[in-house]
């Protein structure tokens, strides 16, 4: 048992290192260091320079034309990405519908899409939710009848992130409206330039634009976009998500998070002094880097299982449940350490080159924003009851 | 970076799950706690012929080689069995104490012997008025001829009833809480001036409130520098914490699945109450404790030999935060969910409950580590 880095992995971490401080454009590092948003070009620009070095699907197997990193390797390359602070990859192409493609794709499908997502040259969108089905996934009602080769496909979906920059979406959809609920679904590939389809901005607390409602209408999908069995869609679904649970926890951003409140908490001043010489509010900072150490050692030890030919045991299930509220804690704590200032609302300032003069400390128009926003994170992917209904069925048999 | 089990490694783990199951079934345990002394001379051999009594030291100090892994590979076990032979005062104190302080003559004399089963430790560090504090120490040792004479009071020394040797933490300089001024002493516990009053803990082990009165001792008695004890005592301390830390994850394993085979079994309103999502969501939140408590122990256990005192001391500190939480969260919760049952001291639960709950105040409780770790995070 060693903590330390192999001379191969650190000669990795070194290659890693110097590839992101080479390739990482300076104007994007500068976004995510600022909290900016980021444009779909400043995505792509990243992750295509990702894709030229084969790092972009990192965590494929080298059959389907990942690098075949070994669990250090994901570790060491996501906590340096973040170091870097390279954007996050966004995972609807990479972690979400590719594995789905590779494993229970035919052969012509996987030559269709996935080199276009090793590459980034396609942005993939994610079609679950729907307004009357949110926790209860499987009561879904966009429905998918067929008509010769070709399924038409009626109904809605929600909370679809990103979907207004996408060129496709993969769907969950009804296509045996009989059958019991979870047996009656596909897993469908939608290319979003088809007629039918609108797309609707859902505008956030925070004032910002993420997700969508995603309207289709008659939409005319040809038979062979099926992945896997007609009707055998939520096995992909299932699979999707135990596929999402290892890299949902978050760590490497929550580490950069911390180390932004600490910088916070040395310039705040509370009664003449650095608010973070409040031993309240540094004790308070203490217990939350031990919960993010605790979820990081979570994580270690599950790939280190992985690493032995293991499948991660029923640690990994608390991962997103811990990972969410340890993200919100962060932003709980910052909102603590701005105080009032965190009040202007001044979102031209979330733009990079705006030149709205901010109001108190140049970090404190993000900070109330990013609370906000953050409040997603137990509720996405499974909101965390649901989670923790899952763990309680499927690790302890309840 | 490789965080699973050598060979090695794994059977110890098997060898310490063994004894468990073997010599510390519930009402096995209840037997031996009820002994006079509170343990078993033949487990505690055992032990000694298994070589767990010498796995963690060099082979040097007459060990075995391992550290504080092998620790806590069998520490978790032990909690598992709420084991009461006295591991931790004699092999992870005393012995830690003396592999890293003591002379050759002291390795031989007092090490060798234990590591075979033939000696045993108790540590007086607290006083009425330290707290955690492991500087505020009172009890004086005043230069006699050659030698030394201690006089004053040491409270809760875990098993001094069965020590052979009384290692004791004195102020030879300095004023009250200085760090500087301290200095260890290996006493034998049967010296003339030593009083003992003995009683069990609400865990069922055995300890003494000592009462030193002009208790002389040779020059010899000295474990390593006179005046410079504090760094060996906090080093000591903290491998003790995470030893305890491993201890502690064995009970919350072993409290969690009571419970879990409880609610799956306990019928109410006609059906099993781990039926009911309110019960589903806090066994969950145990479950997520119990890991998070395995991982600090292990993260700790990686490096509380590291060579940056900041890394050793934040290492055990945010361990012990993290069992303190974690611990009173899954022993809470395990009573709660056995209801009535839970309260009786006919079923593990309490004994387990009452074990994490002394184990939360031993060495500095969740608070007292929070703002040491906070302290030291602040200062790096």
């Amino acid at each position: 048992m060693d903590l330390a880095f192999t001379p191969e992995e650190q000669k990795f971490a070194d290659e890693v290192r110097a590839f992101v401080r080479a390739n990482l454009p300076a104007d994007i590092r500068d976004k995510v260091k600022n909290g900016k948003h980021l444009i779909r070009d400043d995505y792509m620009r990243w992750q295509q320079a990702l894709g030229k070095q084969g790092w972009l699907v990192y965590t494929w197997p080298k059959k389907h034309g990942g690098p075949g990193f070994t669990p250090a390797q994901r570790y060491i390359f996501e906590n340096i990405c973040a170091e870097e602070y390279a954007p996050g990859i966004i995972p609807f192409g990479t972690k979400m519908v590719g594995p789905v493609i590779y494993t229970f794709g035919n052969d012509e499908q996987k030559a269709k899409y996935l080199e276009p997502i090793r590459a980034s040259t396609v942005w993939w969108c994610q079609g679950y939710s729907e307004p009357g089905s949110g926790s209860d996934l499987a009561s879904l009602r966009t429905k998918a009848e067929k008509q010769g080769d070709h399924y038409i496909v009626n109904g809605s979906k929600t909370w679809n992130t990103m979907g207004h920059w996408a060129d496709w979406i993969f769907c969950l959809v009804r296509t045996d409206p009989k059958a019991k609920p979870q047996e009656g679904i596909s897993f469908l590939l939608i290319d979003m330039k088809t007629p039918g389809i609108t797309v609707k901005p859902i505008i956030m607390a925070d004032g910002g634009h993420e997700v969508n409602e995603v309207f289709f209408d008659n939409v005319k999908v040809p038979v062979a976009n099926l992945v896997g069995k007609e009707n055998e869609g939520w096995t992909c679904a299932k699979f999707l998500l135990a596929n999402e649970r290892l890299s949902i926890a978050a760590v490497p951003q929550s580490k950069r998070g911390v180390e932004a409140l600490k910088d916070i908490a040395r310039a705040e001043q509370d009664n003449g002094r650095p608010l973070i010489e409040n031993q309240t509010f540094a004790e308070k900072i203490a217990d939350l880097e031990i919960q993010l150490t605790a979820l990081e050692y979570t994580e270690l030890r599950a790939l280190s299982s992985m690493a032995h030919g293991g499948q991660p045991g029923p640690e990994v299930s608390g991962l997103k449940v811990r990972g969410s509220e340890i993200q919100q804690r962060i932003t709980d704590l910052t909102m603590e350490a701005v105080g009032e200032y965190a009040a202007p609302y001044l979102p031209g300032l979330l733009w990079q080159g705006s030149n709205e003069e901010p109001v108190g400390p140049s970090y404190a128009h993000q900070v109330a924003p990013r609370y906000f926003n953050t409040r997603k994170t137990t509720i996405y992917g499974g909101s965390n009851e649901i989670q923790k209904g899952i763990i309680s069925k499927m690790v302890l048999g309840l | 970076m490789d965080l699973s089990l050598s060979d090695e490694q794994k059977q110890l783990q098997d060898a310490a799950e063994r004894f468990v199951r073997d010599k510390y079934t519930f009402e096995n345990r209840r037997k031996i706690a009820a002994t006079e002394k509170g343990w078993l001379t033949e487990n505690w051999a055992q032990m000694a012929e298994l070589g767990w009594l010498g796995m963690a030291f060099s082979e040097e100090d007459g060990g075995y080689g391992g550290g504080p892994i092998e620790t806590m590979i069998v520490m978790e076990q032990f909690g598992k069995g709420l084991v009461l032979e006295p591991f931790l005062p004699t092999v992870v104190l005393g012995g830690g104490m003396i592999a890293k302080a003591g002379s050759k003559a002291q390795k031989e004399s007092l090490l060798a012997p234990m590591i075979e089963g033939k000696k045993q430790f108790a540590f007086a560090w607290l006083e009425r008025q330290s707290r955690y504090n492991l500087a505020d120490v009172s009890l004086k040792a005043t230069k006699e001829g050659n030698g030394w004479s201690l006089s004053g009071h040491k409270g809760v020394v875990y098993n001094a009833p069965s020590a052979d040797h009384i290692i004791v933490l004195a102020r030879t300089s300095g004023s009250a809480r200085e760090e500087k001024g301290l200095t260890l002493f290996v006493v034998d516990a049967k010296a003339k001036g030593i009083t003992r009053r003995d009683y069990p803990t609400q865990d069922a082990l055995r300890a003494s409130e000592l009462t030193f009165d002009k208790v002389s001792v040779g020059a010899d008695a000295v474990l390593g520098k006179v005046d410079d004890a504090f760094g060996v005592v906090e080093d000591a301390v903290d491998h003790a914490i995470v030893a305890l830390c491993a201890e502690a994850t064995g009970c919350m394993d072993a409290i969690n699945a009571a419970t879990l085979e409880y609610i799956k079994t306990r019928k109410q309103f006609g059906v099993p109450i781990g039926k009911f999502q309110v019960l589903q969501h806090r066994m969950v939140d145990c479950f997520t404790n119990a890991q998070e408590a395995r991982s600090m122990t292990l993260m700790a256990s990686l490096k509380i030999d590291d060579k940056d005192s900041v890394v050793r001391r934040k290492a055990a500190s945010g361990a012990k935060v993290q069992i303190g939480k974690s611990g009173k969260f899954c022993g809470q919760s395990a009573v709660q969910m056995h209801g009535g049952m839970g309260v009786t001291d006919e079923l593990s639960v309490s004994h387990y409950f009452k074990r994490l709950t002394m184990i939360d105040l031993m060495f500095g409780n969740q608070q007292h580590h929070l703002t040491r770790y906070s302290n030291l995070a602040m200062a790096a």
